[in-house]
C-alpha cells in the first residue's frame, strides 16, 4: 500500500478491496492519513487480517472491545522477545532486546515491581515540586510575538529534565537520553533516521548501556535509599542480576517510555486544542477541569498506536479464528476512536464523561506502569499554562514521525501573542 | 437500599446506598466518591479500583481466587494489603450492608 500525502485517503480507503488494506504502513502515521482505513475496519472487519505486509502477515484489532480481550489475555497473547516482542516489527536475531515489556509471567511481573515504586502516588509526590518549578521556568522564557517549534522548546525540553531526574542522569547531558530514545523507536530505513542499521542501532544502545552500567555500579554500593530507576534495579532482588543484554533492553524501555509517548502528549495535546477552539475557552472558563483534558489529551492523541502480540494457542475474535504463533497488532489509535465504545470519538472534549476510560495506556498485566507520571507531567504543564493565560496560536499543521509504533510530533510551528 | 463507607485515603468517609447486584467500584463512581479511578470501567484490568476491605467484612467479601484475574491485576497494584481487593469484583449483596472499605493512597 502506498500513501502519499497527495492523495484521497478517504477514497482510498473505501474504494480498495479489503484484503488490501494494510495498516501497518509507516507512511500512513506520518501523512496523518490512517483514520479512514481504521473507520472502514472497525465497521466491515473489524479483526482483520492482512496478509502480505513489509512486517509478515498480522491481524489488526481495531475495536476497543476486542483490544481489551486481547490486552487481558496474557495467557494466550504472548508478549514475549523470543517469539518477537510487542512491535510488528519483529526482533532482529542477534539484537533482540529482553526487557519486562517484553516478558510473560512471572519474570514480567518480577522485574515490574523492582521498578514500579520509582512511579508510584508516593513518588511522585516528592517529584511534584521540581517538576512545576521546570514547567514554569520554561513557560516564562518562551518567546512572544515570533513563531518557534513548540515540541523543541516545551515538550522536549520538559520531558528530557524529567527522564534525568527520573535516572538521576546529569542535566547537563540530557540530549543523550533523548538521542538514545529516537534511537530505540526508529525505523532504521527512515531517511533521517539517527541510525540505520540494527547493528549500528545496537553499538548506540551498548554505549547508553555502558553508561548507565557506570551508574549502577556506583549506587549499588550506597545504602541510604535513592528513587531513580537505576538505583531502583540495582538494589531489587528481581533485577540485581540481570545481565548486560538485559540491562541494556530495560534502559531503553525506560528512556522511550519515560519521555517519548508524554512528549508527544504534550504536542498533541496543544495541536488539538486549536482544533477545538470552543473546547479551550471553555477550559479557560474551568480551569478544574485539566486532569480530565489530560486523560482526553491521552486519547486523543494516543501516544502508541499499537502494540503487538503473538498468540500461543487458537483463539476465536470477532468471528475469526487466530492461529497458534499468529502476530495479532492491538491498535489503540483505533480503539480510541471506536464509535460503540465512545461518543464522539473524533472531538476532543475537555468535559467528556470517564474520560479516563481510553485505552492509550494498554490492559491487562502491562498496563502502563508511568501513566500516572505522564498524568502529572501533562496535568502541571496545562496548569501553568491557564495560569499564565497563554495564547498559544498554532501556525501550521504538526509533522509526524514516520513510525508505525510511536505517535510522534517532530514539529509544531505556534507563536505565543 | 444496603450502605456502604468509602473513606479515602486522607481519613473522609462517605456513606451511600448501593443496590443489591451492582459493585462497589460503581456504588462508588456513581455516587462520586473519590479515590476509584476504575479506568476499565470494571472488567478486571487495570487495578486502579483497589479497596481495603474492613477486617470485619473479609469473612464475607472474601478473598481473590487463587490464579485469578484480580489476584493477578492486585499484585501490580501499589501498596497492596492482604486486605485487599478490586472493588469492581465485589458485587453488592443484602448481608454486605454497612461494609467499609478504605482507599489507597492512590492508584497505580
Ligand atoms: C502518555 C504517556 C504514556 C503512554 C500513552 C504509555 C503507553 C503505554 C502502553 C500502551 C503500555 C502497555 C504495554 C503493553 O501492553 O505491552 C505501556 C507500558 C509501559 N510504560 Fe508507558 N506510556 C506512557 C508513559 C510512560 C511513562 C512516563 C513511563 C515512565 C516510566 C512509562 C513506562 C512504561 C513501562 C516501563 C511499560 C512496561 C510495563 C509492563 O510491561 O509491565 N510509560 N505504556
Ligand atoms: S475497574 Fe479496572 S480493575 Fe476494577
Amino acid at each position: 500500500m502506498d500513501a502519499n500525502v497527495n492523495f484521497d485517503a478517504r477514497e482510498d480507503a473505501y474504494s480498495r478491496p479489503l484484503d488490501s488494506i494494510d495498516v501497518s504502513v509507516p507512511e500512513l502515521y506520518q501523512n496523518d492519513v490512517y483514520q479512514p482505513y481504521f473507520e472502514r475496519l472497525r465497521r466491515e472487519d473489524p479483526v482483520h487480517y492482512c496478509a502480505d505486509s513489509k512486517f509478515g502477515p498480522y491481524w489488526s484489532v481495531t475495536r476497543y472491545k476486542d483490544i481489551m480481550k486481547v490486552a487481558i489475555n496474557h495467557q494466550v497473547f504472548s508478549s514475549k522477545w523470543e517469539l518477537g516482542g510487542v512491535r510488528l516489527e519483529d526482533q532482529v536475531q542477534g539484537y533482540e532486546r529482553p526487557s519486562f515489556i517484553q516478558m510473560d509471567e512471572p519474570d514480567h511481573g518480577q522485574r515490574r515491581m523492582a521498578v514500579s515504586p520509582a512511579v508510584a502516588p508516593e513518588n511522585l509526590q516528592r517529584m511534584e515540586g521540581i517538576i512545576r518549578e521546570r514547567t514554569s521556568r520554561v513557560l516564562d522564557e518562551l518567546p512572544h510575538g515570533r513563531p518557534f517549534n513548540w515540541v523543541q522548546e516545551v515538550s522536549i525540553e520538559l520531558t528530557s529534565r524529567m527522564l534525568a531526574t527520573l535516572f538521576d542522569w546529569p542535566l547537563e547531558d540530557r540530549h543523550r537520553l533523548m538521542f538514545w530514545s529516537d534511537v530505540t523507536v526508529c525505523h532504521v530505513d527512515t531517511a533521517d533516521a539517527p541510525v540505520h542499521s540494527e547493528a549500528e542501532r545496537y553499538a548506540e544502545l551498548q554505549k547508553m548501556a555502558a553508561a548507565m552500567k557506570a551508574l549502577w555500579e556506583e549506587r549499588a554500593g550506597g545504602n541510604a535509599p535513592r528513587y531513580d530507576l537505576i538505583s531502583m534495579l540495582a538494589h531489587s532482588d528481581a533485577t540485581r542480576h540481570i545481565d548486560f543484554r538485559e540491562l541494556l533492553a530495560t534502559c531503553s524501555l525506560l528512556i522511550v517510555g519515560g519521555n517519548d509517548t508524554t512528549r508527544n502528549s504534550m504536542s498533541g495535546g496543544v495541536w488539538g486544542l486549536s482544533q477545538f477552539p470552543e473546547q479551550y475557552q471553555k477550559l479557560r472558563e474551568n480551569p478544574e477541569l485539566v486532569p480530565s483534558l489530560v486523560s482526553e489529551i491521552i486519547r486523543w492523541h494516543t501516544p502508541v498506536l499499537h502494540l503487538r502480540r503473538t498468540a500461543l494457542a487458537d483463539f476465536e475474535l470477532g468471528g475469526k479464528t487466530i492461529r497458534k504463533g499468529d502476530k495479532v497488532a492491538m491498535w489503540f489509535v483505533s480503539g480510541n476512536r471506536d464509535e460503540e465504545a465512545i461518543k464522539d470519538p473524533h472531538d476532543l472534549i475537555v468535559d467528556r464523561a470517564r474520560a479516563r476510560e481510553h485505552i492509550s495506556f494498554g490492559f491487562g498485566v502491562h498496563r502502563c506502569v508511568g501513566n500516572r507520571l505522564a498524568e502529572l507531567q501533562l496535568r502541571i504543564l496545562w496548569e501553568e499554562i491557564l495560569k499564565r493565560d497563554l495564547d498559544i496560536g498554532v501556525m501550521d499543521k504538526p509533522k509526524y514521525l514516520r513510525s508505525n509504533l510511536i505517535h510522534g510530533v517532530r514539529e509544531l510551528p505556534v507563536q505565543i501573542h | 437500599m444496603p450502605g456502604v463507607t468509602y473513606i479515602e485515603f486522607n481519613g473522609a468517609a462517605h456513606t451511600v446506598e448501593v443496590p443489591v447486584g451492582t459493585s462497589l467500584m460503581r456504588g462508588a463512581v456513581d455516587n462520586n466518591v473519590p479515590g476509584i479511578d476504575a479506568d476499565c470501567g470494571g472488567e478486571c484490568a487495570c487495578a486502579t479500583c483497589h479497596v481495603y476491605v474492613d477486617a470485619a467484612w473479609l469473612d464475607k467479601t472474601g478473598l481473590p481466587e487463587a490464579g485469578s484475574q484480580e489476584e493477578t491485576m492486585l499484585s501490580f497494584a501499589a501498596a497492596a494489603q492482604p486486605n485487599s481487593r478490586l472493588s469492581c469484583q465485589i458485587k453488592m449483596r443484602e448481608d454486605l450492608s454497612g461494609i467499609v472499605l478504605r482507599m489507597p493512597e492512590g492508584q497505580h
